[in-house]
C-alpha cells in the first residue's frame, strides 16, 4: 500500500494540463477526486509517473441548470450532488443514485467527473449516464467535443477518450416521468452485485418513454434499449416488466467473482430491474 | 469524628464493581491521542518491507538482490542465507511446530516472506521490494486437506526423515507426510456402540470456513539494539508481551534481562497479536545488524493474506438421542486444515485448543473427539478470533448439531435444548470429555430469552409466513435463530495449560502512594478491553481507594510483573483474580496499620467500602487515604515502611460463562439478501464488573459473529491465491449493517474465582455466529433445509433458496 514515486503537478488552467499530458503521454493521468486511483497506485496496480491535480482549474466546477439543459462539471463531487436541492428537482434519481455510492466520507472526495471517466465497470454513474442520455464533454489538444454517454465505454478502463484529452463536464435533458436507481450490493462500500438506472413517462396510462441501464453486469455499463423499448406502449403490467428483463439479460455478460456466480448475478440482475421498473413507474 | 455523606454515597464514590463508569482510554482514542507501534518515530529508525511470494507452493531457485541493493537509500537486504548462520531462518512456533522466518529453499503459501528489505524510508523500502529478483519454480498446489493427505507432493520436507518415514511431531505419530497430529479425547468405542444402538441418529457434515481476525490496526514492530548497553528494547503489537520477550531471548541468545518489551495502544487483536511473525524476528535481526531502530509495519493485505487466520475445520458430527429427544451420545471428527506451517496459538497439551468442549450446554453421558490436523498450501495461524481456544468452532459444531437433530426428530429445537441442559444442581459438572464446568444455571437463562422474546408467538408468526409463502403472498421467508452456549476461559491452571512451557498464570503488583493514590501493573495488555477503566473499579472495591485514583499500567516488561497476555477471555479471570488477591494482600497490611493508629487490637477493626472502623463503634475509623500516608509516615512498631503488593494467580480452573441468544431474521429469497429484525444477547457472565463496559464488549463480539457468519472468509482459488485479500471484499461490517442488539443478563458467579466473575469479550462471538447461522438455517427449515455451511453472503443463501426450488 506504499505507492511507486510519481510527480505531483497542480497547473491552473486547463492549456497547462493539456500540455502536460501532451508531454508525458500515457505516463501521466490527472486526478479529480482520487478514490479510485490513488487505491489503485497504492496497490502499485496503476503507474502514475505524472499526476496531475485538477483541483486548481476553474471552471471544472459547479452545477448550472438552465433551459431543461443539466450540466455537472468534472469535480462535482457526490456530495454535491446529494446536497443540491435544484438538482434534486431537475433530476432526483441523480440524489438516489448517489446515495448508494459507497460511503459519506468517499462522496465527499470522490466526483463525478472521475467516476464517468475512470471507466470502472463497477461506479454507478456511467450506467446512470447512459440511462439519461448524456454527453460527455471533453476537451483535448484539438479543441473541444462531445461524446454520447451511450458510446464512451468500450472495455473495462477503455473508454473513447484520448490519453490527452480531460473530460470537463456531463450534461443531459432534465429527464421526465419516473425514475429509479436500484442496487443490490454487499455491504455499504461495495460496488454493486448488479444495479439498474430507470427512467419512466407515462401518457394515457400507458409507458411513452423508458430508458434502462445496468451497472456491473459486463465490462462496460449496459444501456439495454430493448429492455426500454418492451415498455413502451404498455401498462407496465407483469408480462411487459417480463419482456423488458429478458431484453436486458440478452444484453448483460456478468462474470463469476466473489459476489457470486454468474446464474446468481443474472437472478440478482432480473429482480433489481423489476424492482426499479415498478418504483419508477409507481412514480410516473 | 462524623462523616458528612452518606455510606451510600462512599461507595458510588469509589467507582468500584458494578458501576458503569466511562472508560478511561476513551478520552485519548477519540481524539487521536493514542500511541500505537506506527506513531513510534526513533531518531536515526530505517523501514523494513517484505519481497513476498507470489507463489503458494514453489522452489525458490535464486534471489538476486544486486538492484535493490543499487537502489540509493537501501540499507540492507536480508534473505535465508543472512539469517541461517544466526540459526534464525527458521522460528519455533507456539504450536511445537517451527516456521520459517524467511523462505528456506521454497514457499509453501501465497504472501510467505521472502527476503526482507531495509531502507532509510518507508517509499524506498517498497520500491526495492520490486527490485528483488527471485527465481522460482512453481510446484504443484494443495489447498484442500483432504487431498493433501492423499497427495504424493511433500510439502515439508524438513518434516520426513531421509529414508521417506514420518517421524512423530510435536503431538505424536503422524501418519503421512502432510499430517500435523491426531488428537483424541473420550471414548470412541463406547461412544461407537451407544449410537450404533439409539433410537434417533442425526449425522451432519460442516465447514468451518477461514476467516481472519483482521484487527483495524496491522502488526508491527520497533527494534532497537543498543550496542552500547547491550539492550534491545521492542516494541510491538503483542498480545503476550512477557512471552514475546522470553521467546525473544531463546532465540536471540539476549539475556532476558536485557530485554525490553513494550506492547503500545493497541488496535485490537482478537487473537491475531498473540503469535510471533517473522516481521518482528527481522526487524530485531535488522536492528542488531545496522545498529539503529527499524520498524516493520504491515498493510491491510499483508495482514489478511499471511498473519494468523482462524477456524479452517472441517467437522463431521454423528449425535444420538431417544426418541423422546434425550442426548444420549455425540461424535465429532475433526479435519483441521493449519496452513503451511502449525502456528496455532494454543496451549501445549492442546493442539486442538479446547475442542472438547463439544458436547456444550448439554448432559451427554458419552462422547468422543478426533482431531486431525493437516498442511496446505496457506497461511499459517489457527489462532482463536475472539475466542478460547477453538471453542467457536465447538460451540458452532454442537449448535448445529442440536437443529440437526431436531429436524430428525421433528422437535422444537428450543425444547430440545431444555430437554438436555445440564441441570443447575449439577454443578460441578464433570463433562463427557473431562472439562469440569463451574456453575451454571442454564433453563433460568433459557427461560428468560425464550419469554423475552415471545418465542412461541414468532414460531406463530414464522408457520403463518411460511402459509404466505406458499401462496405466493411474499417472496421473504422468517428465521429463528437460537443458541445456547458454554464458554470455557481463563487459561488456565498451570497444571493443564502451557505455552511453550509457561504457565498460563497470570499477575498484578500495587503501589499504594502516601496521598491515597495508587499504581497497578499486571501482566496482561488490553487491546480495546478498557482494562484501565474495569482493573481499577476492582482494585477500588477490594483496597478502598476510588478508581479514579489508580492508574493500571501493562505492557512494558520492564515494569510490569511476568503474565501470560490477553487472550481467550483471561484477563478478568486470570489478572482480575490477582488483582483481587494482591488488593486483599494491601488490606491485610492496612488493617494492621489502621488497628495501630485506632489503638485497637488487628481484629477490632473491619474494613468497610473506603476505611476500616472499629467494630461496633463506627464513628471511629481510619480511611484507606489516612492509613496509607501513614503506612510511609509514621513509624510502626513490627511493620515494614511502605504498602505494596503482588500477587501471581494460578486459578483452580477455568471459568464457564454462558448465555443465551436469539435472532430473528427475515431473507428476501429472490436476493439472498437477509435482514437482521432482532437479536436479543442474555450474559451469565458471573460477577459483573462494568455493565456499560459488558454492553461494549458483547455488541462488537455479536458484530464479527455477524461478519463470520454472513460473508466474511479467507478463501483461496485452485492455485492457492487469495481471493479476499482487501477490505473490498474481506467483510468487516459497518454501523449500516449492525442491527440494534438487545442486552440481557443472569448472574451466577465463579465459585472458585476471588470476585466470581468469568470473563465476556468473547461470548457474544462464540454464540453469535451459530445464532446468526442459525437464523439463515431456520428460514429454511420449513422448506427442506438441514444444513449449509457459512459463511451465509447473499449468493450463498440464494444458493439455498435455489436448491430447495424457491425460484420455480
Amino acid at each position: 500500500m506504499i505507492p511507486a514515486a510519481f510527480e505531483y503537478y497542480r497547473p491552473t488552467d486547463m492549456a497547462g494540463v493539456i500540455a502536460l499530458l501532451q508531454e508525458h503521454g500515457d505516463d501521466a493521468r490527472v486526478i479529480a477526486g482520487g478514490h479510485s486511483l490513488i487505491p489503485m497506485m497504492k496497490l502499485r496496480m496503476a503507474e502514475v509517473p505524472h499526476l496531475i491535480d485538477l483541483q486548481a482549474i476553474d471552471g471544472l466546477n459547479g452545477i448550472a441548470i438552465s433551459d431543461g439543459t443539466i450540466t455537472i462539471g468534472a469535480m462535482v463531487t457526490q456530495h454535491e450532488i446529494i446536497n443540491s436541492a435544484e438538482m434534486e428537482a431537475t433530476a432526483p434519481i441523480m440524489k438516489e443514485a448517489a446515495l448508494q455510492i459507497a460511503d459519506p466520507q468517499v462522496r465527499y472526495m470522490g466526483t463525478v467527473g472521475g467516476n464517468v471517466a475512470n471507466g470502472d465497470p463497477g461506479n454507478d454513474m456511467p450506467g446512470l449516464m447512459q440511462c439519461l442520455n448524456a454527453q460527455f464533454h471533453l476537451v483535448g489538444p484539438d479543441g473541444d467535443r462531445v461524446v454520447d454517454a451511450r458510446d464512451f465505454y468500450e472495455a473495462a478502463y477503455m473508454t473513447d477518450r484520448e490519453d490527452e484529452e480531460v473530460l470537463t463536464a456531463v450534461s443531459f435533458t432534465a429527464p421526465a416521468g419516473g425514475f429509479a436507481y436500484e442496487k443490490q450490493k454487499r455491504k455499504i462500500g461495495d460496488y454493486a452485485t448488479a444495479a439498474a438506472a430507470v427512467q419512466i413517462s407515462k401518457e394515457g396510462g400507458k409507458v411513452s418513454a423508458a430508458s434502462i441501464a445496468m451497472t456491473n453486469l459486463s465490462d462496460t455499463p449496459v444501456w439495454s434499449e430493448d429492455a426500454g423499448a418492451a415498455l413502451v406502449g404498455t401498462a407496465c403490467d407483469e408480462a411487459a416488466v417480463k419482456a423488458a428483463v429478458t431484453a436486458m439479460l440478452d444484453d448483460i455478460d456478468p462474470t463469476e467473482d466473489n459476489r457470486g456466480p454468474v446464474a446468481f448475478k443474472r437472478h440478482a440482475a432480473s429482480i433489481v430491474l423489476g424492482r426499479a421498473i415498478a418504483r419508477a413507474w409507481s412514480r410516473a | 469524628m462524623k462523616d458528612e455523606i452518606t455510606r451510600d454515597e462512599r461507595v458510588a464514590n469509589l467507582k468500584g464493581m458494578g458501576c458503569s463508569r466511562k472508560r478511561v482510554e476513551d478520552s485519548r482514542f477519540t481524539q487521536g491521542k493514542g500511541n500505537y507501534v506506527d506513531d513510534i518515530k526513533l531518531p536515526g529508525m530505517l523501514h523494513g518491507d517484505f519481497v513476498r511470494s507470489p507463489y503458494a507452493h514453489a522452489r525458490v531457485k535464486s534471489i538476486n538482490i544486486d538492484a535493490a541493493m543499487a537502489l540509493p537509500g537501501v540499507v540492507a537486504v536480508l534473505t535465508a542465507k543472512d539469517l541461517e548462520p544466526l540459526n534464525l531462518h527458521w522460528m519455533p512456533t507456539l504450536a511445537g511446530d517451527k516456521q520459517m522466518v524467511l523462505a528456506d529453499g521454497k514457499v509453501l503459501f501465497q504472501g510467505q516472506e521472502v527476503a526482507f528489505v531495509v531502507a532509510n524510508d518507508r517509499y524506498i523500502a517498497a520500491d526495492a521490494v520490486e527490485l528483488v529478483e527471485v527465481d522460482y519454480e512453481e510446484l504443484e498446489v494443495i489447498v484442500d486437506p483432504f487431498k493433501s493427505l492423499q497427495s504424493d507432493v511433500v510439502l515439508r520436507e524438513d518434516m520426513v526423515a531421509e529414508d521417506g518415514s514420518v517421524p512423530n511431531g510435536a503431538h505424536g505419530p503422524r501418519k503421512h507426510p502432510n499430517h500435523i497430529f491426531t488428537w483424541e479425547a473420550g471414548e470412541e468405542e463406547a461412544t461407537n456402540q451407544v449410537i450404533d444402538n439409539a433410537e434417533v441418529v442425526a449425522t451432519e457434515e460442516m465447514y468451518y470456513h477461514r476467516t481472519h481476525p483482521c484487527p483495524l490496526e496491522t502488526c508491527g514492530s520497533v527494534a532497537s539494539m543498543d550496542k552500547v548497553n547491550g539492550k534491545l528494547t521492542l516494541w510491538g503489537t503483542f498480545q503476550a508481551p512477557h512471552v514475546v520477550r522470553t521467546v525473544a531471548s531463546l532465540l536471540s541468545g539476549i539475556e532476558e534481562h536485557n530485554i525490553r518489551v513494550v506492547s503500545p495502544d493497541i488496535g485490537g487483536g482478537f487473537g491475531n497479536k498473540v503469535g510471533v511473525y517473522p516481521g518482528y524476528v527481522c526487524s530485531i535481526v535488522a536492528s542488531i545488524v545496522t545498529g539503529v531502530p527499524v520498524k516493520w509495519v504491515e498493510d491491510r493485505m499483508e495482514n489478511l493474506m499471511s498473519t494468523a487466520f482462524a477456524r479452517d475445520y472441517w467437522m463431521k458430527g454423528k449425535i444420538s438421542a431417544t426418541k423422546d429427544g434425550k442426548i444420549t451420545g455425540l461424535h465429532c471428527h475433526v479435519t483441521a486444515d493449519h496452513g503451511a506451517f502449525d502456528a496455532c496459538a494454543d496451549p501445549t497439551k492442546f493442539p486442538a485448543g479446547f475442542m472438547n468442549i463439544c458436547t456444550g450446554s448439554y448432559d451427554i453421558p458419552v462422547a468422543y473427539l478426533g482431531v486431525d490436523g493437516v498442511y496446505t498450501n496457506k497461511a499459517p495461524g489457527g489462532v482463536s478470533y475472539r475466542c478460547s481456544f477453538r471453542v467457536t468452532e465447538a460451540v458452532y459444531f454442537i449448535e448445529r448439531m442440536i437443529e440437526v437433530l431436531a429436524i430428525e426428530l421433528n422437535m422444537d429445537p428450543a425444547e430440545l435444548r431444555s430437554i438436555n441442559f445440564i441441570k443447575k444442581e449439577q454443578f460441578p459438572y464433570t463433562a463427557a470429555l473431562g472439562w469440569e464446568y463451574d456453575s451454571g444455571d442454564y433453563q433460568t437463562a433459557w427461560d428468560k430469552a425464550l419469554v423475552a422474546v415471545d418465542y412461541k408467538g414468532l414460531r406463530e408468526e414464522q408457520a403463518q409466513r411460511v402459509e404466505d409463502f406458499k401462496a405466493g403472498k411474499t417472496r421473504k421467508v422468517m428465521g429463528i435463530g437460537l443458541s445456547f452456549f458454554t464458554e470455557i476461559v481463563g487459561a488456565g491452571p498451570v497444571k493443564n495449560c502451557d505455552i511453550l512451557g509457561m504457565g498460563m498464570f497470570d499477575s498484578c503488583e500495587i503501589r499504594i502512594h502516601p496521598t491515597g493514590s495508587a499504581v497497578a501493573r499486571l501482566g496482561t495488555i488490553s487491546q480495546g478491553q478498557g482494562h484501565a477503566t474495569t482493573f481499577a473499579q476492582i482494585l477500588a472495591t477490594e483496597i478502598g481507594l476510588s478508581a479514579e485514583s489508580i492508574t493500571i499500567e501493562e505492557g512494558d516488561t520492564d515494569t510490569a510483573p511476568y503474565g501470560l497476555g490477553t487472550y481467550g477471555s483471561r484477563s478478568t479471570p486470570v489478572a482480575g483474580a490477582a488483582a483481587a488477591m494482591a488488593g486483599r494482600k494491601i488490606r491485610a497490611k492496612a488493617q494492621m496499620i489502621a488497628a495501630y493508629l485506632l489503638e485497637v487490637h488487628d481484629n477490632d477493626v473491619e474494613f468497610d467500602v473506603d476505611r476500616f472502623v472499629v467494630k461496633g463503634s463506627p464513628e471511629q475509623f481510619k480511611t484507606m487515604k489516612e492509613v496509607a500516608y501513614a503506612a510511609y509516615n509514621q513509624a510502626i512498631p513490627g511493620l515494614e515502611p511502605g504498602l505494596e503488593a503482588v500477587s501471581y494467580y494460578d486459578p483452580p480452573n477455568m471459568t464457564y460463562p454462558f448465555g443465551a441468544y436469539v435472532c430473528v431474521m427475515d431473507i428476501d429469497v429472490d436476493t439472498g439478501v437477509p435482514e437482521i429484525r432482532r437479536f436479543y444477547a442474555l450474559d451469565d457472565c458471573g460477577t459483573r464488573i462494568n455493565p456499560m463496559v459488558i454492553d461494549g464488549q458483547i455488541h462488537g463480539g455479536l458484530t464479527e459473529a455477524l461478519a463470520v457468519a454472513l460473508g466474511q472468509e479467507i478463501a483461496y482459488d485452485d492455485m492457492g491465491n487469495v481471493k479476499t485479500g482487501t477490505l473490498m471484499d474481506f467483510f468487516l461490517p459497518t454501523a449500516w449493517e449492525v442491527p440494534n442488539y438487545e442486552t440481557d443478563f443472569t448472574v451466577t458467579p465463579s465459585p472458585h474465582h476471588p470476585i466470581g466473575a468469568k470473563g465476556v469479550g468473547e461470548s457474544p462471538h462464540v454464540g453469535g455466529v451459530p445464532c446468526f447461522s442459525n437464523a439463515v438455517q431456520d428460514a429454511f427449515r420449513p422448506f427442506g433445509n438441514r444444513h449449509t455451511n457459512m459463511p451465509h453472503d447473499h449468493w450463498r443463501i440464494w444458493q439455498t433458496a435455489n436448491d430447495l426450488g424457491m425460484h420455480d
